[in-house]
């Protein structure tokens, strides 16, 4: 709070930070608030003022062939790719915060780098070596590259999770006579099971959201929603793209509730007296 | 006597059981192969799926298969040649017999692509070549070579052919750095119209650095503000951080293009303003890649800042300030110095993400401001050059790796002070 005797230079600065911030946000919400009205545009043009209220451009998306082809391909490729990415990260994840042995640290790192290695490189380089085996065009294959993207996410949240956890209670288990697999099911994961989800949300927002790949490794049968958005964008950006804009939107939103929801009960859980 | 013998026995078994100290050890041991065999499966599979292929396409950058595969014999011969005067007689031998055991199949349309790429002209001459063989009997080959084209009779041509005549190259990765083969072999700067590369590179640093700096000046405020606020107010503005970053950055793409095109709502706002008279071209240009960016990167810095500056104790700024140090000065003194760790990750994270986009520059810029993606994009698209497209690749991800190197040292560090604390 500003003192009521600050001066007038702390005023000027408490002012100042608070309106700067106020603009960043607003920089930052902006695109996402400006797009879903037009989506509802009467015309064909993207442009403010609105020329009256119309769901035609949600009919045309979903009476579109392409669109709902689309549509259909992300919602095959990223649940599997989430699945994927989520069975094969979080027993790693467990693995890495219990297991001690050289080179820990660099296939840390290793697992990790599919986050930064620029998209490009990764959509040519499985490109390459795909399309010999005939996986490239393939669904099999463009569910693999996604996953591997989405590890690096669930990796580092089960970690996080995973750093708060107990391992006393595995053994308390295994002392009250539960074998190891028991014991993963009924101690460990519905105690990291908070940190799997949004890892597995995380996985699935990237791969939802991956154009790059798609656009090297996928035939025109495995067109997903954000290529189809690429296309369209580049070609002629019309209010069918701010609807599906608007669709993707939501389901971002959802996703975003249901992870802060999450981390709002994990904190909840680890603050309660035990 | 009688004890003696009693306990040999004892300790004769005891040197053969281990301890229990030891049985516990061997326990410790197989239980920590067990989790490190929970990794294993993942490890597999991002070997096959991600390792694999960007091992292949780095090795790439440096392959050369077509010469020595339609040459072999040639080839062979060339690695042992002095380079000063002519080959041999059996060397043109082996060309002639290499040329006609090759002539009109694929191996030679892939080599001769291959040489003609880097030398115009060489095509017709391997063509022409492979025409004229085999030779008569009784003929001298080289002889008979230079009367097919003079080209053989010079030094040039072979030395340009064995150092082709090679299972590696380098002509790829010094292309990509504006560098290229002189007719002797030394390497040199490409012509100045065919040098664009460097340019390519400093353009793409330079971007990821202002896009960086960018970033910093607008979320480092932010990030101070929320870190300062009650945490029901900074998780309010929280959500407004993460939702924009949750949204499809294709979404965003588009909904700066309505944003800024010259009859979109920044332009619109400026002339209600009064500040300008004609709208600005805001989009496909630089300024629109610049503000994407920007826009798309910002919640990479602020997260990183915020959850560095959250475990900062007010208490010594409030300390700095009641020894008597000017506000600005305790700030700069006492606050910002602490909050290093979160800038350098921050910082890193959205430099090195910055490096590689594709999609914001592709869709909002226009040619003259592409980065490196672009052109191996470009390369495994529209030319289907392999080996330019690895051997950008392979620049790109050397810069990414040595950042990201600096980048997991800084993280390790800020966990390893974390335990410590």
């Amino acid at each position: 709070m500003l003192a009521s005797y600050a001066s007038p230079l702390e005023r000027a600065w408490y002012y100042g930070l608070r309106i700067l911030c106020g603009l960043v946000l607003l920089f930052l919400m902006l695109p996402v608030l400006v797009i879903a009205p037009l989506s509802f545009n009467a015309d064909s043009f993207l442009l403010y003022p609105m020329s009256g209220f119309s769901l035609q451009w949600y009919e045309e998306i979903f009476a579109s062939p392409t669109w709902r082809q689309a549509f259909l391909n992300s919602c095959i490729v990223s649940p599997c790719a989430t699945l994927l990415a989520v069975l094969l990260g979080t027993p790693a994840a467990v693995g890495l915060a219990r297991a001690d042995f050289p080179g820990k640290a660099l296939l840390t790192a290793i697992l990790i780098s599919p986050m930064v290695v620029p998209v490009v490189i990764v959509g040519v380089a499985t490109y390459l070596v795909f399309a010999p085996i005939g996986l490239a065009g393939s669904y099999l294959g463009l569910i693999m590259v996604h996953a591997a993207l989405g590890v690096p996410f669930v990796i580092t949240t089960v970690t996080a999770t995973l750093q708060g956890f107990d391992f006393n209670l595995v053994r308390a288990a295994a002392s009250l006579g539960a074998n190891p697999l028991t014991a993963s099911f009924r101690i460990t994961l519905p105690l990291v099971a908070p940190g799997v989800i949004s890892g597995g949300l995380f996985a699935f927002g990237i791969s939802f959201d991956e154009v790059v790949v798609t656009l090297f490794l996928a035939g025109p049968e495995q067109s997903t929603l954000p290529r189809q958005m690429f296309a369209g964008i580049r070609e002629n950006i019309s209010p069918a793209i701010a609807a599906v804009a608007t669709i993707m939107t939501i389901l971002s939103t959802l996703m975003l509730v249901t992870l802060e929801w999450l981390r709002r009960r994990g904190e909840r859980l680890r603050d309660s007296p035990s | 006597m009688s004890e003696l013998t009693a306990t040999l026995p004892a300790v004769a078994a005891g040197s053969q059981a281990p301890s229990l100290k030891q049985q516990l050890a061997r326990a410790e041991r197989i239980r920590k192969l067990k989790y490190a065999a929970l990794i294993l499966p993942l490890a597999l599979f991002l070997l096959l799926s991600f390792l694999w292929p960007i091992a292949a396409l780095l090795l790439r950058s440096v392959d050369n298969p077509e010469v020595i595969a339609a040459l072999p014999q040639t080839s062979a011969l060339l690695r042992g040649w002095d380079g000063q005067t002519l080959p041999d007689e059996t060397t043109f031998n082996a060309l002639a017999r290499d040329l006609a055991a090759v002539s009109g199949t694929p191996p030679l349309a892939a080599a001769a692509r291959r040489l003609n790429m880097e030398q115009l002209g060489f095509r017709t001459l391997m063509m022409k070549t492979a025409r004229a063989v085999p030779l008569a009997e009784g003929v001298g080959a080289r002889h008979a070579l230079v009367e097919v084209d003079e080209r053989w009779g010079e030094v040039a041509t072979w030395h340009f052919l064995a150092r082709n005549a090679s299972p590696w190259t380098a002509r790829h990765l010094l292309a990509a750095l504006d560098r290229t083969y002189d007719e002797q072999g030394r390497v040199v700067k490409t012509d100045e119209e065919q040098a664009i590369y460097i340019d390519v590179f400093k353009r793409t640093f330079g971007m990821a650095l202002v896009v960086t700096l960018c970033c910093l000046m607008l979320g480092f405020p932010l990030a101070y503000l929320m870190a300062t606020l009650p945490v029901r107010t900074a998780n309010v503005m929280m959500i407004f951080v993460l939702l924009p970053f949750w949204t499809s950055i294709l979404v965003r793409v588009a909904a700066w293009i309505v944003l800024l095109q010259s009859e979109g709502l920044v332009n619109q706002a400026l002339r209600g303003l009064g500040l300008i008279d004609q709208p600005l071209q805001l989009v496909f240009n630089s300024t629109g890649v610049y503000i994407a960016m920007v826009h798309i990167l910002l919640p990479f810095m602020i997260l990183p800042l915020y959850s560095v500056m959250k475990g900062i104790s007010p208490l010594y700024m409030r300390a700095a300030l009641s020894l008597g140090c000017p506000p600005f000065r305790s700030f700069w003194k006492v606050y910002f110095p602490q909050s290093l760790p979160g800038v350098g990750a921050g910082c890193l994270l959205v430099f090195i993400l910055c490096m590689g986009y594709y999609i914001t520059p592709a869709l909002l810029g226009s040619p003259s401001e592409q980065m490196a993606s672009y052109f191996v994009a470009f390369y495994t698209n529209q030319t289907i050059n392999w080996g330019m497209a690895a051997a950008l690749s392979t620049i790109l991800f050397i810069a990414t790796l040595l950042l990201y190197m600096v980048y997991a040292r800084l993280i390790g560090n800020q966990d390893a002070a974390a335990r410590a604390r």
